[in-house]
């Protein structure tokens, strides 16, 4: 079996996302009466690995949800501020959401690929849904079209042979690899992913970790992760988010992922990532 | 490794134990005995009913005392719950099987007979025995009319199910109000809604002029149909929405974020991973309306000819045969109301049957035929690689 990382990728059949710089400004949350998070300025730069680290309960989740207009489907769910990818602010009323969640994807804690799905179907999903799928013609673009995506998601040589087969079939850490491959199937220019690993044991981690780094230059990623050792290999700039008691979730240091481990300008930042607390 | 060491017995671990069995029977027996002597030998008087309760009601003591003498209070509880538990049931499987062995008693000298399918009831006169005359035109008319109601309910009812879970907002509490309402309107009154909105009809405004002046339906299969889904909606309605709220909320988000419109994520996503709750949903409306006589009462008419013909003239349906030839004064006329009685039930299974088999897949598997394409597919595709290296 050769290493899915080696193997070169063969050319993508559909016009590929080109990564984009995400842009946060002044961003705060509320869910009801609640406010969550306050004044979160964050530049996610194109090509870039960015982790959003701290506490539960601090934000970093509604923040990644807001950058992909996620947040708004919560009833009672509100917010301020502005996220600009590549400087177009994709809460206009020009910018229909779904055009920026086609831009923005989205992995979620929890592998959810479609049951009544083939994992086939699954990668195809984002466009069939969306009425862009490929007619009876165009079958061998579709397959090159699963084969890259499954490809970059490190998960085409276990599955190459039963692609036919429901996605629900697959074990949990190949399950969130097939949700990888198809939010990366439409193209995205970012892909948002929430604590992708949280459900997954170590093996399935490293083979995630792996697709991070393998897709890193085609996609702008941003990911929320508890794990800090995890925050430390696969990012290249790092956020440290923390709520206090009365005061909403925000942004207490932000910088390249080696400053903020090893040195630390405030204080707080120093004791989560050493283990100190949280 | 030995080979001939003999296989360790497996230990019983459900069911009666001889203990049990021994104290069951005893408090059967005993029971029966101690009732026997009361209502044969004691007592002035003599049902069969009040022997069947007398005798449960000892028994229930007898097996309770008898238990006593092995167990503590809790085990004796325990064991006289479960047997009232397995009464419950157990007289519940009599009473279905009780019915079905006395319809199919009763109509087994119209059933015995192939012109009990396949012939109508018109040119048979009271005289003629069962060797003419049949069903045929009913078994019509209830295919029709139910297929009718379907075609109105399903859409209307899914429809308004994905509005209520997928769209919510004030407005749907209100709607859920109403469908709660509806379906608690007693089908007579169904019937009558039908009756007086549409076979008596009523006059329509002077400025709608493309429509005629007045509307107004025939007595047919048509109004039946209609009469039969105001019973049939509210059942589609409310077992639909509680499917749609079982599916994870993590596929539509999964969905949504690939950049779909809620719409798409309905179609493609909520309503797939819904469709064998969707069927069961179908399934429990029909269930609802198939033996329903008093809407169609009122609005199909009645007619002995064949009538294929759902929006002109009488049709009549099995529950409405039923209905009609039971309460004649002839041995011929109940024979047949009995024969299509059974014939109705048989009709339920078959229904019911046939679309677990078709709708009942879980969700998550790929049909067998899907498969065999993607399949097909892929061993083409290396087939041109190994061509190419």
């Amino acid at each position: 079996m050769t290493d899915t990382l080696t193997t070169p990728l063969p050319p993508l059949p559909t016009s590929a996302g080109t990564p984009a710089t995400l842009s946060a400004r002044n961003v705060g949350a509320w869910f009801g009466d609640h406010q969550v998070l306050e004044g979160v300025d964050l530049e996610m730069k194109a090509g870039q690995v960015t982790a959003l680290i701290g506490p539960s309960g601090c934000g970093k989740s509604t923040f990644l949800r807001i950058l992909n207009r996620m947040h708004e489907l919560v009833p009672g769910a509100s917010l301020s501020g502005e996220v600009l990818i590549d400087g177009d602010d994709i809460y206009a009323p020009t910018m229909p959401p779904i055009e920026s969640r086609r831009r923005i994807g989205m992995v979620f804690q929890k592998a959810n690929p479609f049951p009544t799905m083939s994992i086939h179907d699954n990668v195809l999903s984002g466009l069939k849904l969306a009425g862009k799928g490929f007619g009876k013609g165009r079958a061998a673009e579709a397959g090159d079209l699963v084969e890259h995506s499954l490809r970059s998601a490190g998960l085409w040589d276990e599955v190459r042979n039963r692609l036919g087969a429901p996605g629900g079939s697959l074990s949990g850490g190949q399950q969130q690899r097939l949700c990888i491959a198809r939010a990366l199937a439409v193209s995205p220019d970012v892909l948002l992913m929430d604590e992708p690993c949280s459900a997954l044991d170590p093996t399935s981690t490293r083979r995630v970790e792996e697709t991070i780094a393998a897709i890193a230059h085609e996609v702008t990623v941003v990911i929320v992760t508890h794990n800090m050792q995890q925050a430390q290999r696969v990012s290249d700039r790092c956020a440290f988010f923390l709520a206090a008691e009365n005061q909403p979730g925000h942004i207490v240091e932000q910088g390249s992922t080696a400053d903020i481990f090893e040195n630390p300008r405030d204080e707080r930042t120093s004791d989560y990532v050493n283990g100190r607390f949280g | 490794m030995s080979t001939n060491l003999p296989a360790p017995g497996r230990i019983r671990t459900g069911g009666l134990n001889p203990d049990q069995l021994f104290h069951l029977g005893s408090a059967v027996a005993g029971s029966f005995a101690l009732t026997w002597m009361l209502f044969e030998r004691i007592l002035p008087v003599t049902s069969p009913l009040g022997f069947a309760v007398s005798w449960y009601a000892l028994f229930l003591t007898m097996y309770a005392v008898i238990s006593a003498t092995t167990l503590d209070r809790v085990g004796v509880v325990d064991r006289v719950v479960g047997a009232l538990v397995a009464t419950a049931g157990a007289v519940l499987v009599a009473v279905l099987a009780g019915i079905v062995v006395f319809i199919t008693i009763r109509g087994k000298g119209a059933l015995a007979h192939t012109n009990f399918y396949t012939d109508t009831l018109a040119l048979v006169g009271p005289d003629d025995g069962l060797t003419k005359g049949g069903i045929y035109s009913a078994m019509i008319g209830t295919f029709e009319q139910v297929a009718l109601a379907i075609l109105i309910s399903v859409p209307v009812g899914i429809a308004t199910a994905v509005y209520l879970n997928e769209v919510g907002g004030r407005l749907a509490r209100t709607v859920r109000t109403v469908v709660h309402a509806m379906s608690a309107i007693p089908t007579i009154v169904a019937g009558l809604f039908i009756y007086a909105m549409f076979i008596i009809g009523f006059d329509l405004p002077h400025w709608l002029p493309l429509l005629g002046d007045r509307v107004s339906l025939p007595r047919s299969g048509f109004a039946a149909s209609l009469a039969l889904s105001v019973s049939m909606i509210p059942v589609v309605i409310t077992t639909a929405e509680v499917v749609l709220r079982l599916v994870p909320n993590g596929l539509r988000e999964a969905s949504l974020a690939l950049g779909t419109s809620r719409w798409q994520t309905v179609k493609g996503v909520v309503l797939p991973t819904a469709r064998p709750g969707l069927i069961t949903a179908v399934l429990l409306g029909i269930a609802r309306v198939i033996g329903e006589t008093s809407p169609v009462l009122l609005v199909a008419g009645y007619t002995n000819a064949l009538n294929y013909d759902p929006f002109h003239g009488p049709q009549v349906s099995l529950p409405l045969f039923v209905f009609n030839l039971a309460r004649q004064p002839f041995d011929v006329a109940i024979a047949r109301a009995f024969g299509a009685a059974v014939v109705l039930l048989v009709l339920v299974v078959i229904f019911f049957a046939t679309a677990r088999i078709l709708g009942g897949r879980a969700p998550g598997q790929v049909s067998a035929r899907k498969q065999r394409r993607l399949s097909a597919r892929l061993a083409r595709r290396q087939l041109v690689e190994g061509n190419l290296l």
